[in-house]
């Protein structure tokens, strides 16, 4: 018998579809080595019964031939989406024990479609970091290693325990949301497909907001078709989303094998900064050479306010985020200290129930909203949001696409840069120009550095046109041949 | 109407803008499909938006941007159509998001006015500042338990219009009469009930003082919550006599917010500016800029009824009204639309409003019920004039009809019937009332005789006895004065 876990969602999708197997013998496959990679601290809550029950369900549509389009399929949430049921922690000691009545939408039309939830994955806090290791429930270790060495590596973040259970087959995919790079910067770390689809694609409704006009759910999976059945699944108009866009959904997998014949490659100057890494550099290049071999031409272009995406990122994602989690208050759910008074049990709850992490951004945001810095940072970090958005489209003007690195460097030491927010946020600043115009972004798994360790290509493209995004993200793959981690079966 | 509070080193004026949030008349919340409804049993009317839980997402109820548009239209304000809400944050138990959805520098609605009816007939205009729309909060309950509070979420996200005034107004009174106007505009509208009791009106007065002929603004305290008109105006009162007296000593007023206690008719610090709140507004990400085109405003505003104003003027011009009288009469729809049945029925305008006005408001507010509970219908108060109009009966007679119409609720006709209380229009019958008298008083018809005039009223109330009160006056005296004639 093959390898269940090694599949592809779209080959154990056909055979399922032939009986080669069932969907709980695939879902059990998966459970176990769940069981065994339990050191990765991939998950949060592990739901084994409900992942049986699904999948036998899932079993009984497959034969009545009443299959949806991820029918049986083994799925990690992350632990930011909303699951009836199930505890939803947002990877933070302030929602431990919380247990919504609701589903998420995202993960409601996963469900929908017969998809199989394995469990909640873990995260950063509140999605709050690039290396997953601000969880409440521990850091979560990448699969990889780098050549000849033990040490544990991180597996990017914020959706650091879906890069994990991906990249080291615990799922065939899993959710995760971007809101700076959450979603791309971990794919590139552990050699996996991140997809952000534009802003308003995923309805936000059930998860749990960080900053409300960045966050974007996406799907991560080993490949770009599996990324195209899965996306196709999650996004659509929600009524319950007021920033939802009434749009139809395109059929992503459909795109897939058009090629890149005469599409017109931007290759923005600005994301090559003097020192930028080496070997990122000529993956970069790379990639350009295998995207013309394919037919398409490349245009050098400038995003000229590219440097300052990361500074304004810090202030509105903050400016947003200390006031999406002042509903964490201890009065209504989650933990609560008891104080003498209500201020003082308010402080006594958050100072206990949030990490460093969450604290230093309330903080930021909260000043960078006060009354007279409101001008000087928060106005100012909108109106350079609107530039940035203006560059964008001007190069969308000459171009089909943008070609850049998903991010600065590889995966770094579990024991790297804590002590560093600055260092830490840098890790963000190729990704998140993509979550300040809300367009859609992509990370490809497109080699190894010379440790052995995987680097991604990030994929852009105008709003609403993830169709170019993903035909472009499959000429990569296709070219790229990425040595994906063995496993014995 | 002036407002001079006499002191020590001159006489003083108040300066006073209220703030009003009215409770919008609408099924469900503002942002979430849960009842707006008062009267439930705690938190019955809480869906998992208004309670704050994680992920959930407001989405405008656009019932209540009508509801908006509707007001400002008549309030003859500026209608923005495009508007931004904001986040207002702060932390409290009972506002479970940890920030009030409002709206900040881009309000749906700018700069409008209204215009006060004053005692003596005469208008007054006061200005509009804004109106804006933002979700209630809450109700925290202290004293249901030795050291819990308890937090109703009903209100929680029940929508709001925050009507901002002008520092327009110069006493108490004006206060008084800007809220029943605005009360009064709000019902017109169907957009607020106006009840101030269930607190689906509340107010906030910003009080100031300056020397009389002075245009400065002084510092102004704000006084919040006040729940009927009546404590408003005592409210500002006070607060404006303390305001002359902490300058008139030589301190300064702190600018902070307060509240009125009315039992001890007295206003105590409750923040000061120290203590105000940095609200940290942002415009909500969770919702899209509001924007709507000329033909949605064009479309509500075909649908908007006759106002008082305009109701006023028409009652002047079409019945000879005085405005006062008009504007009694049409402070509220229920009264106008009363009257107007009256007095096309009765074919006499200002007989009715006299009988609506005078006999009838003063039976209503006797026994504390709106025109909506009248124990008289305006049919029937219709025909009761008819039946004066056509002499049927007295005009003595019919306050005895009235009488009876209050107690049984009958159609006056019937009780003139059923009581034979039709007047005598007969002259052969009232003739033969006049002789018996003349031939039993042969002095005082002498008197009359030789120029005591003032007798008539005499023979004529005889003749009113003789036949129980039916005689019609006017033809008794018309018949006296012929068979008196010397």
């Amino acid at each position: 018998m093959t390898n269940l876990t090694t599949l592809t969602i779209a080959a154990a999708r056909d055979k399922l579809a032939k009986k080669e197997f069932t969907a709980l013998e695939l879902t059990e496959a998966h459970l176990a080595a769940m069981e065994k990679h339990k050191a990765l601290n991939a998950f949060i809550t592990e739901t084994p019964d409900i992942a049986c029950a699904r999948a036998k369900e899932s079993d009984a549509r497959i034969q009545s031939g009443k299959a949806g389009a991820l029918e049986g399929i083994p799925l990690g949430i992350k632990d930011l989406f909303c699951t009836e049921g199930v505890q939803t922690t947002a990877a933070s000691h302030i929602l431990e024990g919380f247990t919504p009545q609701y589903e998420s939408t995202v993960s409601q039309k996963l469900r929908d479609a017969g998809s199989v939830m394995l469990g909640k994955l873990n995260l950063d806090e509140f999605a709050m970091g690039s290396s997953n290791m601000t969880s409440y429930f521990g850091p979560v270790k990448s699969p990889w290693k780098a050549k000849g060495r033990s040490d544990d590596l991180v597996p990017g973040g914020s959706s650091g325990g879906s890069a994990a259970a991906v990249s080291g087959y615990l799922a065939m995919g899993a959710t995760g949301t971007d809101t700076g790079g959450s979603i791309r910067q971990p794919a590139s770390f552990v050699g996996i497909v991140g997809v952000k689809p534009t802003y308003g694609r995923c309805s936000r409704w059930g998860i749990v907001a960080f900053a409300s006009s960045l966050d974007q759910a996406g799907p991560m999976t080993r490949t770009v078709r599996d990324a195209a059945i899965m996306l196709k699944v999650m996004c659509g108009h929600d009524p319950k989303d007021s920033t939802s866009a009434k749009l139809d959904v395109p059929d992503f997998e459909a795109a897939l094998g058009k090629g890149v014949k005469g599409l017109r490659i931007g290759i923005p100057k600005e994301y090559r900064p003097d020192g930028l890494n080496g070997e990122v550099a000529a993956l970069w290049d790379k990639g350009i050479q295998w995207l013309k071999d394919a037919g398409a031409t490349t245009v050098d272009i400038s995003l000229p306010h590219t440097s300052a995406a990361l500074p304004t990122y810090y202030i509105v994602a903050p400016a947003e985020a200390s006031s999406n989690l002042a509903r964490y208050d201890g009065v209504r759910y989650g933990q609560r200290v008891e104080g003498r008074s209500l201020d003082e049990m308010y402080s006594k709850t958050r100072a206990a129930g949030f990490g460093f992490e969450v604290k230093n951004r309330i903080l930021i945001g909260t000043y960078v909203l006060s009354a007279g810095y409101y001008d000087a940072y928060y106005l100012k970090a909108q109106k350079i949001r609107a530039l940035i958005l203006k560059d964008f489209s001007d190069a969308f003007a000459k171009v089909d696409a943008i070609l850049t690195p998903t991010a600065p460097t590889a995966a770094f030491g579990l024991n790297d840069k804590q002590d560093d927010p600055v260092a830490m946020y840098l890790n963000d600043v190729f990704t998140v120009p993509a979550n300040l115009a809300g367009i859609p972004g992509a990370s490809v798994p497109a080699g190894l550095n010379s440790e052995g360790l995987p680097l991604g290509l990030q994929v852009l493209t105008k709003r609403w046109d993830e169709e170019t995004m993903f035909r472009v993200c499959q000429v990569l793959e296709d070219a790229a041949q990425f040595p994906y981690l063995t496993v014995t079966p | 109407m002036s407002f001079i509070i006499k002191g020590e080193t001159g006489d003083w004026e108040v300066v006073i803008g209220l703030e009003v949030h009215a409770q919008v008349i609408s099924k469900a919340k503002l942002f979430s499909g849960a009842s707006a409804e008062f009267g439930a049993g705690p938190n019955e009317h809480v869906s998992l938006v208004d309670a704050g839980m994680p992920g959930m997402l407001p989405v405008l109820n656009e019932k209540c941007v009508e509801q908006a548009v509707r007001t400002g239209l008549g309030l003859k304000a500026k209608i923005n159509q495009r508007s931004v809400f904001a986040r207002k944050n702060y932390f409290y138990a009972d506002m479970p998001q940890g920030y009030q959805i409002s709206q900040y520098d881009q309000p749906i609605v700018g700069e409008g006015t209204l215009i006060l009816d004053m005692p003596d007939g005469e208008t007054r205009a006061i200005g509009i500042e804004r109106l804006h729309v933002e979700q209630d909060a809450g109700k925290s309950v202290h004293d249901l338990h030795a050291t819990k509070s308890m937090i109703d979420l009903n209100r929680s996200g029940v929508p709001l219009m925050e009507i901002v005034s002008k520092p327009d107004l110069r006493s108490p009174e004006e206060a008084g009469l800007y809220l029943k106007k605005l009360r009064s505009i709000l019902r017109y509208l169907g957009t607020c009930d106006g009840n101030m009791e269930e607190g689906s009106m509340r107010c906030d007065a910003n009080v100031s003082v300056r020397p009389v002929g002075s245009t400065e603004l002084r510092t102004r305290c704000e006084i919040k919550n006040v729940n009927s008109v009546r404590f408003v105006m005592q409210a500002i009162e006070h607060e404006a006599k303390r305001h002359v007296d902490v300058w008139e000593s030589g301190a300064q007023v702190d600018q902070e917010t307060r509240l009125y206690d009315s039992n001890r008719n007295e206003t105590r610090t409750m923040r000061s500016k120290e203590m105000a709140h940095d609200y940290r507004y942002f415009p909500d990400p969770d919702l899209l800029p509001l924007e709507f085109d000329d033909a949605y405003v064009a479309g509500i505003k075909a649908t908007l009824p006759e106002l008082p104003d305009d109701k006023k003027a028409r009652f002047i011009s079409a019945y000879g009204l005085s405005a006062y009288d008009a504007g009694v009469l049409v402070a509220e729809q229920e009264s106008a639309a009363y009257y107007e049945h009256v007095a096309k029925l009765s074919g006499d305008a200002k007989l009715a409003n006299n009988w609506v006005a005078n006999n009838l408001f003063a039976v209503l507010n006797d026994k504390g019920v709106g025109i909506g509970e009248s124990p008289i219908s305006a049919e029937h108060l219709g025909k009761l004039l008819l039946l004066i109009k056509n002499n049927t009966i007295s005009g003595r007679q019919a306050k005895d009809v009235f009488e009876i119409m209050i107690k049984s609720g009958q159609d006056p006709n019937v009780i003139v019937e059923e009581r034979g209380m039709k007047q005598i229009t007969d002259t052969g019958a009232i003739d033969a009332a006049i002789d018996q008298i003349i031939s039993q008083n042969a002095d005082k018809v002498a008197q009359y005789r030789e120029g005591k005039e003032t007798l008539m009223g005499w023979f004529v109330g005889q003749v009113m006895k003789a036949t129980q009160g039916k005689a019609n006056p006017a033809l008794c005296s018309e018949l006296l004065k012929k068979k008196l004639a010397p």
